[in-house]
């Protein structure tokens, strides 16, 4: 099993990719995943993270075959 | 209750009427209908604007959209609604994002119609990156504030 990551926009761009895959058991948290695929990479401060499609918070678990996604704030409309 | 994301333009105005025309339910019942279109400016924090592209998270962004449809059911009496939003490249003056609600009462119609499109703007994964007069690009940080605070 594995846990996709995306990024989207400003945060796809300045990373310089769109996601990554990270073969996984066990427990984590979103910010722990952040820091697990970034390890170079501070989690910026306005950071909007979703598992699943569904917003969540960054101290939030993420179980095996999740998608995680992480983003800049929204700009729609 | 309708949702779509749609790359390309399309005409608001043509779509409420073939909608209308589609949903006999609605026949006899309405009494409002509130009708919100979003275009693009040919400005924005003080530089003239070019063009835009518009990214979307696909998936999510169907389901926060169709999430806050529902909300907007829960709280007020809708007898129907229909909200298009466009991804992909936009070009000043064309249509970006339109939230119709058909009630039997005006306060349903423009309460609901208001929280579908300030819920739209802070939850539905869409992230503008404008294109200025001197060909530099740049991603819009934050959305303004619906509401002015008093």
């Amino acid at each position: 099993m594995s846990i996709k990551v995306r990024y989207f926009a400003g945060l796809k761009e300045s990373l310089g990719r769109s996601e990554d895959n990270l073969a996984f058991t066990g427990f984590i948290t979103v910010r722990e995943l952040w820091h697990c695929v970034n390890p170079d990479q501070r989690l910026p401060n306005n950071i909007l993270a979703a598992v699943n499609m569904d917003y969540v918070d960054l101290d939030s678990g993420v179980s095996d075959g999740d998608e995680v996604a992480f983003f800049p704030p929204v700009t729609g409309g | 209750m309708t949702v779509m994301v749609v790359q390309g333009g399309f005409d608001p105005w043509q779509e409420i009427q073939s909608y209308q025309n589609s949903a006999d339910i609605m026949a006899g019942k309405v009494g409002a209908t509130s009708v919100f279109i979003g275009t693009m400016r040919d400005f924005n924090e003080g530089d003239p604007v070019k063009g835009m592209t518009l990214e979307h998270y696909p998936g999510m962004t169907e389901k926060q959209l169709e999430t806050i449809v529902a909300e907007a059911g829960q709280q007020w009496h809708v007898l129907d609604s229909l909200v298009i939003h466009r991804v992909g490249d936009i070009m000043p003056n064309e249509p970006i994002v339109l939230v119709v609600v058909w009630a039997c009462h005006r306060g349903d119609a423009f309460d609901a119609s208001r929280y579908i499109m300030e819920a739209l703007k802070s939850r539905a994964p869409f992230w503008k990156k404008e294109r200025l007069i001197t060909e530099d690009e740049r991603w819009v940080a934050e959305n303004t504030k619906g509401y002015k605070s008093v």
